[in-house]
């Protein structure tokens, strides 16, 4: 509806309506507060305009009636922006469970994005449309954020996190995406398009288009040898370090009785620095490999752990929580 | 001036702080201990500022009349709006009230000869002057691209600008403004005339008493944090790059816990500035006194607390967003009690044209707009679309130059007579004021709009269909530079030709209006004591108005 009015941007993602909903919510909230003010204002300016150089005004005393309406009907009102507000968030940072996921690594000044197959694209993303999509962010050096403004939704990809973001795209089409984070020389020119597809042209552009690209976890288990992290994570269990398999999306008891879910962020951060949660029964063995992999091949090895999530768990030698752990 | 009561021909008085008896060379103004001096040094240096922020800010705007660019390279446009920030935010927006009418005012308002601390006021000049010095040797070999934000680690790591100069001139700087407001404080507190209650303190002492605890407690915090990062551009140490495990996030948090409060620096004393105008133009005690008064402490106290809204899509956790977007409603209600308290004190007032009421009425309008606003920005869900667009910066301009520059301008025209002893042409004043308001919605409101469309900030190029909304910004701005041109243009003007306008030409209730314009050295011919009640017109028969029916006394007569 509001799509045809120039100023929207359009609407292409389960966020977009919800956003514009709060927008003119909020809008007409305001809108009347600043009009009653001005006027106000404005007739008083003419009203009571000084006509005897000498005059003065009628004195009106306080009132703490009306303080107290003019502060509790505004914190009213800012309550229910707050509330709904809240839910249209808390809705974005829970990102459903049936994702298809899409790696993003941002550095100075492009963006690279790998599909689940391994195919990779430059200032492009394709999706298809009517699927719940996370992207899990990574920057190469300083602080990106990914902004589609059709969908109504930014993420920063800050360097040493993994931050992520969802949203379900409704209308095939081709819209803009930015980087919104200043970023140094060429910001500006950080951006490009999201396709969103229709999902049987998805596959077929999937498929039509993958030669030459490598399945990141096929990557991932090149990498794992290379790196000797088979060495000591063996999968029967038998090694120093835990079995990887079964573990990812899985409770990890931790040393100090904790526990933390197997996923992106956590993997990410055992690899980088692995003294930072130790998994209880195994001594902090693993070196650092922070400066040793690059953002792509981080996503590669957790893709590889993520493709260990159906591989037989061993009967010792892991680190899955038992289910009666605290959550 | 026929709203202002008939007064003989005036003339200055024999001896004033311009003119006093220890010299008027320029030693004497370098040396100076007087608080009035030192203002107008101030006055000065931050009008210098304010020009090189303001010849930034006009090669933005051109730059941004066509999408490929107008003007300059990528890396010169970064520089620009990150020169722009630095000199406007750091050395003109935070000083400005304080440290040019605070320091002229606050002793005169509760009836003191000087500061507590003369000398101490005169060293934070200086160190604002040192401080500007290395900002301007950093502007000036190889200048500043990392954004006003200095955002790690693009700062400390990746930027190929002059970053060390410019931290440590903010670094520097931020002691000027902790000097300052230890000054305000301890001389409110002990300094007031005999009589001067805490609650016969005008609003402009309550809202600056706000503004220094601001001050003081906040502006150690960025003062550390941009030394880390200047730490680590320039020894390595890992605190904000991760690749030397720090955290980018900290600066962020450590960042915004003071330069969010230090909004409030910039608005709480306009807020002040308005307050004495209102009820001085309407002829009637302000509405709401303790509410107003009240309001400047609270917005101070929450404001502490909202820092992490500016990081609602950085990855922080869902339960410290909710509580950051919590506290930031809260502080929006002191904003609106003001708001209320100054509509409903022209409620049967007696309401004056005359320039410092316009320019007061068109900060309520801009600040009110820019105040909405920010519930936009503080609601979660919708910040996660605006964000880091240009609504932002709409958003900012109007609270930091709708608002606070409004208030500065207004109050410059509010007290003019009291610092130079002459008035201005009015109805060009009165033009100057309508042309910056009108100005100032022609260049911003379209970048609301622009930002919901999803044009993100700092960008040198955008896409075509941006274009029309930033040619009428354009277009606004340079009506915008001609309403800042024109005071400054009449205002030198009256220094010299302009009408003398007597101790208290408008006439208003405070204690500074009853010593001459321009004041002595020392202020008050005797200690004056205070035995009214804040802006209070009825009783007040030395204001010469019908209620009193005495005609106007020179100041240093009766009294």
């Amino acid at each position: 509806m509001q799509s045809q009015l120039p100023i929207y941007p359009e609407q292409a993602s389960n966020f977009a309506p919800q956003v514009d909903a709060l927008m003119i919510f909020i809008t007409g909230v305001c809108v009347f507060f600043a009009a009653a003010i001005t006027i106000a204002i404005v007739f008083f300016f003419f009203k009571y305009h000084r006509k005897e150089s000498t005059a003065v005004g009628i004195v009106t005393h306080e009132d703490s009636r009306l303080e107290a309406v003019w502060m509790i009907v505004p914190l009213i009102l800012a309550m229910a922006m707050f509330g709904w507000g809240a839910v249209v968030y808390v809705d974005y940072r829970n990102t459903p469970h049936d994702t298809l996921d899409v790696y993003v690594v941002g550095k100075q000044w492009m963006w690279k994005a790998q599909q689940p197959n391994g195919l990779k694209e430059i200032n492009e993303l394709h999706v298809p449309v009517g699927r719940n999509i996370r992207l899990i962010l990574a920057s190469e050096d300083v602080i990106h954020d990914f902004f589609v403004p059709a969908f109504r939704v930014k993420m920063d990809v800050v360097p040493g996190h993994y931050n992520t973001m969802w949203f379900r795209p409704t209308k095939p089409g081709r819209y803009h995406f930015f980087c919104s984070q200043y970023c140094g020389t060429n910001h500006a020119l950080m951006g490009g398009w999201v396709t969103v597809m229709e999902p049987s042209d998805y596959s077929a552009w999937l498929s039509g288009s993958s030669g030459g690209s490598t399945n990141p976890a096929v990557a991932g288990e090149k990498l794992f040898a290379e790196k000797a992290c088979i060495t000591c994570h063996v999968a029967n269990g038998t090694g120093p370090s835990p079995s990887l398999n079964g573990v990812y999306g899985a409770q990890v008891l931790l040393a100090d009785g904790s526990t933390v879910t197997a996923e992106e962020a956590y993997i990410r951060e055992s690899i980088l620095q692995p003294n930072a949660k130790i998994v209880a029964g195994y001594p902090p063995l693993m070196p650092t490999f922070q400066g040793q992999l690059t953002e792509e091949q981080i996503f590669a090895l957790t893709a590889y752990i993520k493709s260990l999530q159906s591989q037989p768990v061993p009967a010792k030698g892991y680190g899955i929580a038992p289910p009666t752990g605290k959550k | 001036m026929s709203n202002t009561p008939l007064t003989p021909d005036l003339e200055l008085p024999d001896e004033h702080y311009l003119n006093a008896t220890y010299g008027s060379g320029i030693r004497s103004w370098l040396l100076t201990t007087d608080h009035k001096r030192i203002a107008l040094l101030y006055l000065a240096s931050v009008t210098v500022f304010f020009f090189i922020g303001g010849v930034l800010a006009t090669m933005i705007r051109i730059h941004l009349l066509t999408p490929g660019g107008a003007l300059v390279t990528p890396e010169t446009y970064n520089k620009l709006f990150t020169m722009h920030g630095v000199a406007m935010i750091f050395f003109f927006l935070i000083p400005s009230i304080p440290a040019v009418f605070g320091n002229f005012l606050i002793p005169l308002m509760i009836g003191a000869k000087d500061l507590a601390f003369p000398k101490i006021n005169l060293l934070s000049w200086y160190i604002y002057l040192i401080g500007g010095g290395f900002v301007l040797y950093s502007f000036s070999t190889g200048g500043l691209d990392t954004g006003w934000t200095f955002y790690t680690p693009l700062s400390s790591v990746y930027s190929n600008s002059a970053v060390t100069p410019a931290v440590i001139g903010i670094f520097i700087n931020g002691f000027s403004s902790i000097l300052t407001g230890l000054n305000f404080i301890v001389t409110i507190h002990t300094m007031r005339a005999p009589g001067m209650t805490w609650f016969r303190l005008p609003l402009f002492a309550w809202a600056h008493y706000a503004t220094s605890l601001v001050m003081i407690l906040g502006t150690p915090v960025v003062a550390i944090t941009l030394l880390l990062a200047g730490l680590e551009r320039m020894f390595h140490l890992g605190f904000f790059n991760p690749a030397l495990g720090g955290d980018p996030i900290l600066f962020q948090h450590l960042f915004w816990f003071y330069s969010h409060p230090a909004v409030y620096i910039m608005i709480l004393p306009a807020m002040g500035v308005v307050s004495e105008i209102i009820p001085t133009f309407a002829r009637k005690p302000i509405f709401g006194y303790s509410f107003i008064a009240g309001s400047s402490i609270a917005i101070a106290v929450i404001g502490f607390l909202v820092w992490a809204h500016h990081m609602f899509v950085t990855g922080e956790s869902t339960y410290a967003a909710l509580t950051f977007s919590f506290l930031s409603y809260l502080v929006a209600i002191p904003s609106a009690v003001k708001v209320f308290n100054w509509t409903s004190t022209l409620y049967k007032g007696s309401i004056s044209w005359d320039p410092p009421m316009v320019y007061a009425l068109g900060f309520i309008g801009l600040f009110v707009i820019g105040g909405l606003t920010g519930l936009f920005l503080a609601c979660l869900g919708l910040d996660i679309h605006i964000h880091d667009t240009y609504f932002v910066v709409a958003h900012f301009h109007y609270i930091m130059v709708g608002g606070a520059v409004m208030g500065y301008v207004g109050g410059l025209h509010f007290w003019w007579p009291k610092i130079t002893g002459r008035l201005y042409p009015k109805s060009l004043s009165q033009f100057a004021a309508i042309i910056l308001f009108v100005g100032f919605n022609l260049t911003f409101f379209p970048q609301f709009i622009l930002g919901y469309l999803g044009m993100p900030r700092r960008y040198h190029t955008y896409p075509p269909e941006f274009q029309v909304l930033n040619v009428l910004s354009t277009a606004g701005a340079s009506i915008l530079a001609l309403g800042y041109l024109l005071p400054m243009s009449y205002l030198i003007w009256s220094m010299r030709y302009g009408k003398v306008a007597g101790p208290n030409p408008w006439p208003a209730t405070g204690l500074e209006w009853k010593t001459d314009s321009p004041p002595l050295t020392e202020n008050f011919h005797v200690t004056p004591e205070v035995t009214w009640e804040p802006y209070d017109f009825q009783n007040r028969p030395d204001l010469g108005l019908a209620a009193g029916a005495r005609p106007l006394a020179p100041a240093h007569g009766d009294d």
